[in-house]
């Protein structure tokens, strides 16, 4: 039954891959929307087979068959479901259909072979997803997390006519697989250490060791996935990818790289609980990474001009936050927040996808605005999506938000907790600056000013006709809006902590499959320092708000005062900090100009080439040479036999 | 009396004696003779070591070496005839059409 | 002991004088007699079926066959040097028959050497020498066999050979 989970996307896939673009594309989108629907259903059933069991039993494995036995070594293709993976398959499942049934309006302008090519890389990447999560092995995942990183690459390039969507695969995929490298020698490194690659095998395994006191090879492992879980979930040094990502279209954004691929590498840490907290200097690495890189990508956001940028780069900085988590021994918090964040992250794409359809492939901020009233639906749960990731109280960013920055604080690591407050204030500050630029004021958009069609410059997907005034999401679009936003709202109140009165009922289910060590308990006693942070959270994000409305609502020039004041450092942060040139100039044009002048001329041409053509010149030399022998003359060969016997004969007469 | 020894050196000699014919005669029929010439300096030493090992064996190989000896003449001969119908000379340096 | 002296001079000298002979003819004739030399020499070593196949197949047909041969190509007196094609860039004659001598001598001097460097006593050509026919023919029939249908079979390739190669361009007939 686990496998029916994968089986039905990867089905629709096979479906629309083949004979899709003959279908209608009612047809086709309907196939893969129901493929993914049946999963979720599905997966339901699963998980409520697993909540019958009591909780320290709470583990369903299915072997489906067996893969590799060589010597003593195994890895057979076993599927787990248990609180961690049932979070994550309801999470794929669930906001994957909604994600699905929006995009059969947003892609509806697409021819039908597209529409089917589209629906089927959707399909499949559900498909590996799945079997990421629910993989019992490392190999499992492995095949899972490459897979998705192969989709990703499709989707982002799904416009491949486009130079710059096809470069932005390509960079996606290349990044990945720096990152897999790291990860592969992590699992090769664990399977010389525990001579198995099973999860819980690993755990059990390393429950009887004391955790590492130094960098040892713990430490090294877990360092090494974690440069695996930078690739995939877009943290310093392996980010780069994703804020060019957004060239793909706008619900892959929301599935791929908001709600389900990027959470992988989190997910990833989250099931190897045990491992992890048995290497604490990684762990520190991986808060601190996790830390530098939100408040990085923060900073960022600020500045940036195109509404998707916006949200990649918070996409970034969430994680960092759930990496922070993981990093202080928070686990289950960084899960909690890889729950909400898929629901209003999702929704915050797909609203944004709503905007730019309705304004035909407009995607600056600057050229947006008074969108409120036009786009009703579209705004008011664009508006809940903004609240709820700014950490407003009530809402379900608050809570997950809040349970790290409170772990970080309570665990020790101050430093670590200013840097994410102060993200905190940064995110609040961003987020409201576009939902005020992109939704407020005057609108700035020829379409929604003088109510005139105009031409896509931008989206490929082609112009949409405005007969009079924008059209807001079509139902199906809308739909999922709505039912994101309600879960942005409620999804938190299954984490309600005890402070407030909860039970915090997410972690208590998760806690068999993390089985961290005593890092993450101690947190009942503190039930007041939680308040107090809770309300400087509060605070921060008010702050923020306030600060977005000043500076974006009330008063534009202002802000372009402050930018023209800090016209240095805004032009840094404009230009990401320039670490993609760096990595050009430091990375990419030495490994090309090394392979171009060195491999290739030097070492190719000269040398192999050379090698080969050499041999073959020399046995070319040598048979010019020996054909002189051929002389004709009968003589000439028989004095040369009569010779050869009698030199013969000589030797062995002298012998 | 003849010994073995002195078999072989006539047989040496002979055999010398037909080598410098292949060799120095510039007459293909010639030629042919000459290897004739070392093909019977051969049977003699085959007979020599017969009679003194007292075998059959001897003259048995000498048999097959005078068959062998009739079916390369009349081969050899019929591609003598067939050389001198396209160049009308038994010269053998007149047929270098192998020549590189 | 004089008979074998006598026989092996003529058969030297005949062999001598077949190389040395311009006219093929002659060569031929030369070359019969030193088989007929060879053949006492057979007898001598007390192989009488060896000799007497040695006059009726050498001499008997496989010179006869010479001969035709021969005659039929209205063989030429060795050519001259001026009878060669032009640019055809060969050695003299003389450096050619310097060169041949040369090396018969080597290969006679190195035979000589193999002959006389086993130090053995010599071995007298004594005892009973296998001369009765029966007893040939039934090793050549039984032990030798195999080698025996296969000369049939060389045989019947010379044959279908020499006329394949000899006949005449027009293709049809002998």
């Amino acid at each position: 039954m686990l496998l029916l989970i994968a089986l039905l996307p990867f089905l629709g896939f096979l479906v629309n891959a083949s004979v899709g673009r003959r279908l209608s594309k009612t047809l086709s989108g309907g196939i893969a929307c129901a493929a993914l629907i049946a999963s979720f259903v599905v997966a339901a059933v699963a998980v409520f087979r697993l909540l019958a069991l009591a909780p320290e039993e709470r583990v369903i494995e299915e072997r489906i068959f067996s893969w590799i036995t060589s010597g003593t070594f195994r890895a057979d293709f076993t599927l787990l479901l248990d609180p961690l993976s049932a979070v994550m398959i309801l999470v794929v499942t669930g906001i994957g259909s909604l994600i699905h049934v929006y995009s059969t309006a947003y892609m509806h302008e697409e021819t039908s072979p597209e529409y089917a090519r589209y629906f089927s890389y959707l399909n499949l990447f559900a498909a590996f997803m799945l079997l990421l999560v629910l993989g019992a092995n490392f190999l499992v995942m492995f095949v899972g997390w490459e897979g998705v990183g192969l989709c990703s690459y499709l989707l982002i390039g799904f416009w491949f006519q486009k130079k710059s969507a096809a470069d932005a695969g390509k960079k996606a995929f290349i990044v990945n697989r720096i990152g897999d490298f790291g990860f592969v020698l992590g699992v090769l490194l664990l399977w010389t250490a525990f001579g198995t690659i099973d999860f819980r095998a690993v755990a059990e395994s390393v429950a009887g060791y004391a955790p590492e006191e130094t960098f040892g090879r713990l430490s090294l492992i877990t360092l090494l996935l974690f440069v695996g879980a930078t690739g995939k979930s877009a943290q310093i040094p392996l980010y780069v990818w994703l804020p060019d990502a957004m060239e793909g279209p706008t619900p892959v954004s929301a599935l791929i790289h908001a709600a389900t691929m990027v959470t992988a590498g989190v997910y990833m840490i989250g099931r190897n609980a045990v491992l992890f907290s048995h290497a604490p200097e990684t762990l520190t690495i991986v808060a601190v990474i996790g830390a530098a890189t939100a408040l990085m990508a923060g900073t960022i956001g600020l500045v940036q001009n195109d509404i998707k940028r916006v949200l990649a780069y918070s996409t970034v900085s969430q994680l960092g936050y759930m990496f922070l988590a993981m990093g202080v021994g928070a686990f289950g918090a960084g899960i909690f927040h890889l729950y909400t964040h898929a629901f209003f992250k999702a929704l915050l794409f797909l609203g944004s996808g709503a905007v730019i359809h309705a304004l035909g492939g407009e995607q600056d901020l600057r050229r947006m605005g008074g969108l409120k009233s036009q786009l009703p639906i579209t705004y008011w749960t664009f508006l809940i999506g903004a609240l709820a990731i700014a950490g407003v109280p009530g809402l379900a960013g608050f809570f997950s938000k809040d349970e790290i920055l409170f772990r970080t604080f309570a665990n020790g690591h101050q430093v670590l907790w200013i840097v994410g407050i102060l993200t905190s204030l940064l995110t609040a500050l961003y987020m409201f600056r576009l939902v005020f630029l992109a939704f407020h004021g005057v609108p700035r958009h020829p379409a929604s000013a003088t109510q005139h069609p105009t031409d896509a410059t931008q989206h490929p997907a082609g112009a949409a006709e405005h007969p009079a005034g924008l059209h807001d999401a079509p139902p199906a679009m809308a739909l999922a809006l709505v039912v994101l936003a309600v879960g942005s709202i409620l999804a938190g109140y299954i984490g309600l902590p005890h402070a407030l009165g909860g039970s915090n009922r997410l972690e208590q289910f998760l806690a068999p499959s993390l089985e961290a060590h005593a890092a993450e308990g101690g947190h009942a006693a503190n039930e007041g320092l939680e308040l107090a942070l809770m309300g400087v959270s509060t605070l921060v994000a008010a702050a923020g708000i306030g600060l977005a409305v000043f500076f974006f609502l009330r008063n534009r020039a202002a802000a372009d005062q402050v930018a023209h004041r800090f016209a240095g450092v805004h032009r840094v942060l404009e230009n990401k900090y320039y670490v993609d040139e760096i990595y050009d100039a430091a990375i990419v044009q030495p490994i090309r100009i090394v392979s171009e002048e060195g491999l290739w001329k030097r070492l190719d041409v000269r040398v192999i080439d050379g090698a080969v053509n050499g041999v073959a010149e020399t046995v070319g030399g040598m048979g010019e040479l020996l054909r002189r022998l051929q002389t004709g003359s009968v003589r000439a060969y028989a004095a040369s036999v009569f010779v050869g016997v009698v030199c013969i004969l000589g030797y062995y007469l002298w012998r | 009396m003849p010994t073995l020894d002195h078999y072989l050196l006539l047989s040496a000699i002979l055999f010398a004696i037909g080598t410098a014919g292949v060799f120095v005669r510039r007459n293909l029929i010639t030629i042919l003779l000459s290897i004739e010439i070392m093909l019977n300096a051969v049977n003699l030493t085959f007979v020599a070591f017969g009679r003194v090992l007292g075998s059959a064996d001897g003259q048995i190989i000498v048999f097959f070496v005078m068959t062998v000896a009739a079916a390369e003449a009349a081969v050899g001969l019929a591609i003598v005839i067939a050389l001198f119908r396209h160049r009308e000379s038994l010269n053998p340096d007149m047929y270098r059409m192998l020549k590189w | 002991m004089i008979l074998f002296y006598l026989f092996a001079a003529v058969a030297v000298l005949a062999s001598l004088l077949v190389i040395a002979q311009r006219n093929p003819i002659y060569s031929v004739l030369f070359l019969i007699a030193s088989f007929g030399a060879l053949s006492g020499l057979y007898v001598l070593l007390e192989a009488p079926f060896v000799a007497v196949i040695q006059i009726i197949v050498y001499a008997g047909a496989i010179m006869v066959l010479f001969l035709f041969v021969v005659m039929l190509l209205n063989a030429p007196h060795e050519d001259t040097e001026e009878d060669l094609e032009r640019g055809v860039r060969l050695p003299s004659a003389g450096r050619v028959r310097v060169f041949g001598a040369l090396l018969a001598i080597a290969l006679v001097v190195e035979l000589i050497w193999v002959v006389l460097a086993s130090r053995r006593a010599p071995i007298a050509i004594a005892g009973e020498g296998v001369s009765s026919v029966r007893v040939i023919g039934r090793t050549l029939f039984t032990a030798y066999a195999f080698p025996f249908e296969v000369t049939s079979v060389l045989i019947l390739v010379a044959l279908v050979g020499s006329v394949v190669l000899a006949r005449s361009k027009s293709g049809d007939g002998v």
